[in-house]
């Protein structure tokens, strides 16, 4: 079979640039292993919430038209959305078909599946930057007994046997499992590495409202001093939870979670060894915080706007223990259970092009693979905005990408006239 | 919102150009990143050993110190020692102090913020029963460090706490005391 251009994956990206591939003429399939918004699908917990408020889930030709535009989609609702824009775009996407090997050859691409071999002259690779659990090299030595989970695993409380749970890791995944877990009744304890704290609402605007508006999620990759250290940053410390509450380490204190600082060691002992770091984590997320809303206030001045928002608010710095503690010991039956909520990692064991860093991740300059011509990855943190591993980002990153890709195939890509302009509809 | 950038040469003596360099550098050849640190101690007399430092391994070569750093360690009197140094866990201060200190100075290069003073102080609260064994459930070391600076700077005072929070989070010293370390000890 022969295509111009393979999309691998129908989540947000993989449709995204689909729209965009048919608006230039351009040829293609999106090849999906399971159904579209797989993902969303199979890998994510019952009660996750969309992070992002509905306004906020842009794709190119498609938006949101509820009552509800500050709400914040259910996985059900997600799915819904994901696979309605496939339908209204009539994506050309073939569910159940599982790539196993892209080659590059002499023409271009090879592109094997469990259902026959594509070729092609270019490829998009859209499987997304969440795909496999980052479990830390210290999971190994936690004692027998003890139920080991990933985040992506999880599903809700019920699957995990009473007693204490471990969380470990504080970013939106930790968080949020932590308080759920907490409440069910099973005492959390949760270890606290570098997070991102931001409030869900500041001067009566969703956060996301304003990073939009002042223009940080719009930021180019290549204006940013260290992109490195900008793509490896954690997640905001956020919940989709319907009364926008915050979640933050200090709601988690007051309904019991006890902190820790991150998992430093499992002793021969047994023990869980944390890092006496805790203080100073914290103290880097409040002020980093504070920056940020410092730098919302100032944007709201310059403007002369305060008057449109409630007033300018700091937050009470994160509550630590006078000593918190280092050792918790795994083998007297109190903790069950640990999560891993220590990210995710894209899984690339099927990509037989030679573009990997040493550490599993791939070369890519904005999404483009420079190294090998014709290939292009999308949906992974910060790889042209910081919006990119948004659902509002992925559509200026396929116009970008696509526009790149129809140049390199030296096409006469046809620009119908409205191309820009039906981008920002619906 | 990151960096402070201003109009006038900030200088607190840290090359941060070399430095920067070096980061790019070792990132591209990790292996020229392996070093070794290295001290020799000679036991004196009593509880009074002296500890010298010169030769360290670092990009893929033997490296020297200038000359020989040696270090004086003894117990005090109250401890029936000769006081001939201070203690080791004083020393363990002294190198968390200097290695944060260090990092306070690169950090606030790196912002563009002009340092005036930087003091600090430091204190370790100590059960002795620990090392003198008397309760096993008393541990050795310290049950906690306590450093307070005092930073005279160009900077807003959040711009100051985020100085010495950076350099925390870039310290080694203060990585060895807050994570577990294997230590191998043998006898030849």
């Amino acid at each position: 079979m022969r295509t111009t251009t393979v999309v691998i994956g129908a989540g947000q990206s993989g449709l995204a640039a689909s729209w965009w591939l048919t608006q230039r003429s351009i040829d293609h399939v999106v090849l999906e292993r399971g159904e579209v918004a797989n993902t969303w699908k199979r890998e994510r917990w019952d009660s996750l919430r969309l992070l992002t408020p509905n306004w906020q889930s842009r794709l190119p030709g498609y938006g949101y038209e509820g009552d509800d535009p500050d709400g914040f989609r259910t996985m059900p609702e997600t799915i819904a959305f994901i696979e309605g824009y496939a339908k209204a775009i009539a994506a050309p996407v073939q569910t159940g078909t599982k790539v196993t090997a892209v080659r590059r050859n002499d023409d271009g691409y090879e592109v094997e599946t469990d259902r026959g071999i594509w070729h092609a002259d270019s490829v998009i690779l859209a499987t997304g930057a969440f795909n496999l659990p980052q479990i830390p090299a210290v999971a190994r030595s936690v004692p027998a007994g003890i139920a080991t989970l990933g985040a992506n695993e999880y599903r809700n409380p019920d699957q995990l046997a009473p007693g204490g749970v471990l969380v470990v890791g504080a970013s939106a995944t930790g968080a949020q499992l932590a308080d759920e877990i907490h409440r069910s009744g099973r005492p959390v304890t949760l270890a606290v590495g570098e997070h991102v704290r931001v409030p869900r609402v500041y001067r009566g605007r969703d956060i996301q409202w304003w990073m939009d508006a002042v223009g940080l999620l719009d930021e180019p990759f290549d204006t940013i001093d260290d992109i490195v250290r900008a793509r490896n940053v954690a997640s905001l410390q956020l919940a989709g939870y319907p009364d926008r509450r915050n979640i933050d380490l200090n709601s988690l204190t007051t309904i019991g979670v006890k902190l820790v600082g991150r998992l430093a060691g499992v002793n021969a002992e047994g023990k869980a060894q944390f890092s006496g770091s805790l203080r100073n984590v914290c103290a880097l997320a409040d002020l980093k915080m504070h920056r940020l809303l410092d730098a919302i206030d100032t944007w709201v001045t310059e403007r002369g706007r305060d008057a449109e928002f409630a007033p300018p608010q700091r937050y009470e710095p994160t509550a630590i223990e006078a000593s918190p503690p280092l050792l918790l010991d795994l083998t007297r039956g109190t903790v069950k259970t640990i999560l891993w909520a220590t990210g995710f990692r894209p899984d690339y064991s099927w990509l037989q092009v030679p573009v990997l860093d040493p550490k599993g991740n791939i070369r890519h300059d904005g999404g483009v693979v420079t190294e090998s011509p014709g290939l292009y990855v999308m949906g992974l943190p910060f790889l042209r905005r910081r919006k990119s591993s948004l659902i509002d980002g992925v559509g200026d990153d396929a116009r970008d990408l696509t526009a790149h890709l129809a140049d390199h195939l030296g096409a006469r890509a046809v620009q119908p006239r409205n191309v820009e302009q039906a981008a920002a509809g619906a | 919102m990151t960096a402070t950038t201003t109009e006038k040469p900030v200088n607190n003596g840290v090359n941060v150009d070399a430095l920067l360099g070096a980061r790019e550098a070792l990132t591209k050849a990790p292996e020229a990143a392996q070093f070794k640190w290295r001290a020799s101690v000679n036991w004196v007399n009593g509880t009074h050993s002296r500890t010298d430092v010169n030769g360290f391994f670092g990009l893929g070569a033997e490296q020297k110190h200038k000359s020989t750093f040696t270090f004086e360690a003894d117990h005090p009197e109250i401890f029936a020692s000769e006081d001939k140094g201070a203690t080791p866990v004083e020393l363990v201060l002294a190198g968390l102090a200097s290695c944060l200190t260090a990092g306070v100075a690169s950090v606030a290069q790196l912002r563009g913020i002009q340092l005036r003073s930087v003091t600090a102080t430091l204190e370790a609260g100590m059960d002795i029963r620990g090392i003198l064994g008397a309760d096993s459930d008393v541990r050795n070391g310290f049950d906690g460090v306590k450093v307070t600076y005092k930073i005279d700077a160009d900077a807003s005072p959040d711009d100051i706490k985020a100085l010495v929070a950076q350099s925390q989070k870039r310290s080694a010293v203060f990585d060895i005391i807050t994570n577990p370390t294997n230590v191998t000890v043998e006898v030849k």
